[in-house]
């Protein structure tokens, strides 16, 4: 089944914190934005999986974010939360056109 | 193929730990439905009593969110309940008329609570202490009423009157034997529950039998077979619980006092089974986690097609969970005349211990006191162990051949988790795991409570030999094997400035670090070099990042400064007015004498502060919180000292700092200590003439009463001496070690000694001084920097014009 998705235009990478994560609000959604070390940005659902803590305030180390509610960790490029606990995150693709940050999300009804 | 249906009658502790271990053993091979009576996911029915006594909330017992039965593909019908099985077609009805065919039923019914048969049982105001529901209806009555009788001296009934105490009640607690919990303790060991339960507040009426409850609509007393009355006005009822076998029962699955069944958890139909207390094993009904864990895990290999021996019966153990006693008992309890004992009887310290030894072999314990070898007599009598065992082992426990080797390798380490001691030796084995952070990572072993963590330790020791210290440092984290000690030492050494070099250079495991890590390293850097260090952000957990709160739902809450807890009628206004303004959900007065606006949301932090004008209550830091003040000298008949003024003085002097972890201080203005200085991290007593200063108290998770520190004469040496004795906290504490924790691994004499030398004095209140300089007011920092208040405080909103 293919999924209709949008190209959406959500920050400039110039304008994101670095090693942080940014709360982007779209249609009723929420999606945490992170700006890893390396420059590299990465786009997952704001919604930790264990008891919905905003995980665009989490602490970013590398690949991971930890969910600053308990401390859950999770993958942020495929989303999946690390042992010993488990679950996982929907994750959506990022494409960088210049300066210009912009996210495949779902096509809304 | 299709999926087998397996279905389990019972949303408890008992069933979905088998349902766990199915999924474990053989993930994706069932279909699996699961019915529940109460309409909640799987809780912590052992924590409830810890929900009444205000601890932790319902949520935080939830073993099972509703998330995991998603995951896992488990159909969950709560609030639903079974009404008929039919065995010979392996069909199941509900009360909600539906049919649900099964190839393997699991009846885990658990027990319902034994109401005695009283007159006036039906009244309003009487309950039993089972589910969330009794303690939603004990919580409440707290609210109303004032006097409560609790009917029932065993474990049971004496959690819901520590619980009903915390809430603010009167409790008589009425007992039918001439000691509490006769069936777990001999009469030496209750007397001394029931003394130390009486200085808690308990009031017991022993050898009472209730005639009736009185009362109209609602309960007002309890009337006794002797004619004596007591007034109630909430009834709990905690006399014992019994096997729910009703619907087996009418099933036509053979029943006695439980629902029978053989070593792998069959009942006598085919393809029914049943597991916890509903279940009757041997001639036995388990009430305990243990017992019904391991029969959970027997009957998921039995489902799974695992051989196996099977169900073995368990030796009980009980302990009370109360705050402020501990005590243990397990196997037999009173002697006979052929029982020989082995006591120790310790009055002064208040201690007990007695060991029953049956033709040389242990045969039961109990402890009071100190039950620090509970586990150990426990396994030693599940193995059949000799006597002598045991008192070896009492002498030779500092070499370290400790109980470890006897715990059967199924035996539960940690309750909250359920990990087995085998779990976490397999572990360590094929992951080559070091320290208990390691294992608590990788299994989840002391993960919530922590209170195995030493076992956790003992294992580790165990596991790994001469490998192992036991006094060792741990490493940080996961992310090394360098200790606090050695990572110091090192940026010092090389002159390291930022937590990226400091992993880099000492050779992390993990290119970032971790959320242990980061802001332990950020904490050490900026306390070894304050004036040049540049505090990172990202290091930062979110509340000290955003100098805010974050609440369950990501609404933050805010704290503004009140020194000493003195306000006045303009900031009043202020704050209400904004309050009003921004709409904020709830003010509450914190417990450290200022106010918390709640339920503010990230992007409204920077106007709530602007408009608050105030400064930040570092409610959220690792750092100095409040400085709590009675009223003192000024109007207070009783004040020999202006605590205000000093504790004002204090929190200006303190405010902003950073710590290892938070920081809590107090000033009382006589020995009345009404700032409660004794549960504080600095508690400054005043009397006529002189100041005492009292260190490492805590009042929260680790109760501990503070120490004296030091005596001292003027205003002036209590500011120097508090500096202090912070910077050497700062210097010398691990990170997150509060200073009850430090004191206590260091000893107050110790901490005494350092402050003694003159020099090393007025060092320590030089480099505090030094620390001090660099503080900045938080909020008004960000208000007055636009890339903060973008970076941190703002979201992005896309809009949502169409493509």
């Amino acid at each position: 089944m293919q999924q209709l998705t949008n190209k959406v235009f959500v920050a400039k990478a110039s304008e994101l914190p670095d090693k942080l994560g940014k709360t982007v609000q779209f249609r009723g959604m929420e999606l945490a934005i992170f700006k890893l070390a390396g420059g590299k940005v990465k786009a997952i659902e704001n919604r930790c999986p264990h008891k919905g803590g905003v995980l665009a305030e989490g602490m970013v180390s590398g690949e991971h974010v930890f969910c600053p509610m308990h401390d859950w960790k999770i993958n942020i490029s495929d989303g999946k939360v690390q042992a010993p606990d488990h679950g996982c995150v929907q994750t959506y693709q990022v494409e960088v056109e210049d300066d210009n940050i912009f996210v495949m999300l779902p096509d809304g009804q | 193929m299709r999926k087998k249906k397996l279905v389990l009658i019972g949303n408890g502790m008992a069933g979905i730990h088998t349902i766990e271990e199915i999924i474990k053993q053989a993930p994706g091979q069932f279909d699996i439905t699961v019915f529940g009576k109460e309409p909640y996911p799987n809780y912590n029915r052992i924590q409830l009593s810890k929900v009444l006594q205000g601890d932790t909330e319902i949520e935080d017992i939830t073993l099972n969110n509703w998330e995991w039965y998603e995951e896992n593909n488990i159909t969950l019908y709560a609030g639903e309940a079974v009404t008929s099985i039919n065995t010979k077609d392996q069909v199941l009805e509900t009360d909600k008329h539906r049919e649900l065919p099964y190839d393997h039923l699991i009846l885990a019914t658990g027990s319902n609570p034994f109401m005695l048969p009283l007159p006036g049982v039906e009244k309003e105001g009487v309950t039993a202490f089972r589910d969330i529901k009794d303690c939603e209806e004990m919580i409440a009555a707290s609210s109303k009423y004032q006097k409560a009788a609790v009917i029932g001296g065993g474990l049971l009934g004496l959690e819901a009157a520590r619980g009903l105490l915390n809430l603010g009640m009167e409790v008589d607690v009425i007992h039918i034997a001439d000691y509490l919990m006769e069936r777990q303790l001999d009469k030496t060991a209750g007397m001394m529950l029931q003394k130390e339960l009486e200085e808690q507040g308990m009031n017991f009426l022993l050898e009472k039998q209730t005639a009736s409850i009185t009362g109209k609509d609602r309960a007002r007393g309890l009337l006794f077979k002797d004619g004596e009355k007591i007034k109630a006005d909430l009834v709990v009822m905690a006399v014992g619980i019994k096997p729910n076998i009703a619907l087996a029962k009418e099933s036509g699955i053979p029943v006695n006092r439980g629902i029978l069944v053989n070593d792998h958890m069959k009942t006598e139909i085919k393809n029914v089974y049943a597991v916890g207390e509903c279940a009757e094993h041997k001639g036995m009904v388990y009430g305990l986690v243990a017992p019904l864990y391991q029969q959970g895990q027997e009957l998921a290999k039995h489902i799974c097609g695992i051989d196996s021996e099977g169900y073995q019966g368990s030796v009980l153990a009980t302990q009370l969970k109360v705050s402020g006693v501990d005590v243990f008992s397990t196997g037999k309890i009173n002697e006979d005349s052929t029982t020989k004992s082995y006591k120790v009887f310790d009055e002064w310290r208040g201690i007990y211990q007695k060991v029953l030894i049956d033709d040389g072999k242990i045969s039961g314990a109990v402890l009071f006191g100190d039950t620090k070898d509970g586990n150990r007599l426990l396994s030693l009598i599940n193995k059949g162990a000799g006597i002598e065992e045991y008192l070896d082992g009492k002498q030779s426990k500092v070499t370290g051949s400790g109980p470890i080797s006897e715990m059967p390798s199924d035996e539960i380490i940690c309750g909250c988790n359920g990990v087995s001691k085998g779990t976490i030796i397999e572990a360590i084995q094929s992951q080559d795991l070091k320290t208990v952070e390691q294992v608590k990572g990788c299994t989840s072993a002391s993960r919530s409570c922590g209170g195995c963590s030493s076992l956790v330790s003992d294992i580790l020791e165990h596991t790994l030999g001469d490998e192992y210290h036991h006094n060792q440092q741990e490493s940080i984290c996961s992310c090394t094997p360098h200790t606090r000690d050695e990572v110091i030492e090192e940026i010092k050494h090389k002159g390291l400035t930022h937590t990226k070099e400091v992993m880099n250079v000492l050779g992390w495991k993990s290119e970032e670090g971790c959320s242990k890590c980061k802001p332990a390293l950020n904490y050490y850097l900026g306390m070894l070099n304050p004036t040049e260090y540049q505090d990172e952000k990202e290091s930062r957990f979110v509340n000290e990042r955003l100098h805010a709160n974050i609440q369950k739902d990501g609404t933050y809450s805010v704290v503004p400064r009140m020194y000493g807890g003195v306000t006045n009628a303009e900031e009043l206004r202020k704050v209400a007015n904004i309050a009003d303004k921004c709409q904020v959900k709830l003010i509450k007065v914190t417990g450290g004498q200022r106010l918390d606006l709640l339920g503010v949301k990230k992007e409204d932090l920077p106007n709530i502060w602007s408009e608050l004008d105030m400064p930040s209550g570092s409610a959220y830091a690792k750092g100095l919180r409040t400085v709590k003040t009675c009223v003192g000298a000024d109007f207070c008949r009783f004040g020999t000292q202006d605590s205000i003024g000093l504790g004002v003085k204090m929190e200006k002097k303190f405010e902003g700092l950073n710590t290892p972890h938070k920081v809590k201080m107090s000033v009382s203005a006589c020995p009345r200590n009404c700032a409660e200085g004794s549960v504080k991290d600095v508690g400054v007593v005043g009397l006529d003439g002189e100041f005492e200063i009292y260190v490492g108290g805590n009042g929260g998770t680790h109760m501990r009463k503070a120490e004296l520190l030091a005596k001292v004469k003027t205003e002036q040496e209590v500011m120097e001496t508090t500096a202090a004795f912070l910077q050497h906290y700062r210097e010398n504490a691990s990170y997150l070690e509060r200073t009850s924790a430090w004191v206590e691994r260091v000893g107050i004499e110790h901490v005494k000694e350092v402050l003694s030398d003159k020099n090393t004095f007025i060092n320590l209140v030089q480099r505090m001084d030094e620390a001090l300089s660099i503080v900045q007011e938080p909020w008004k920092e960000a208000l007055e920097d636009g890339r903060l208040l973008r970076d941190l405080y703002q979201n992005v909103k896309v809009p949502t014009k169409s493509k």
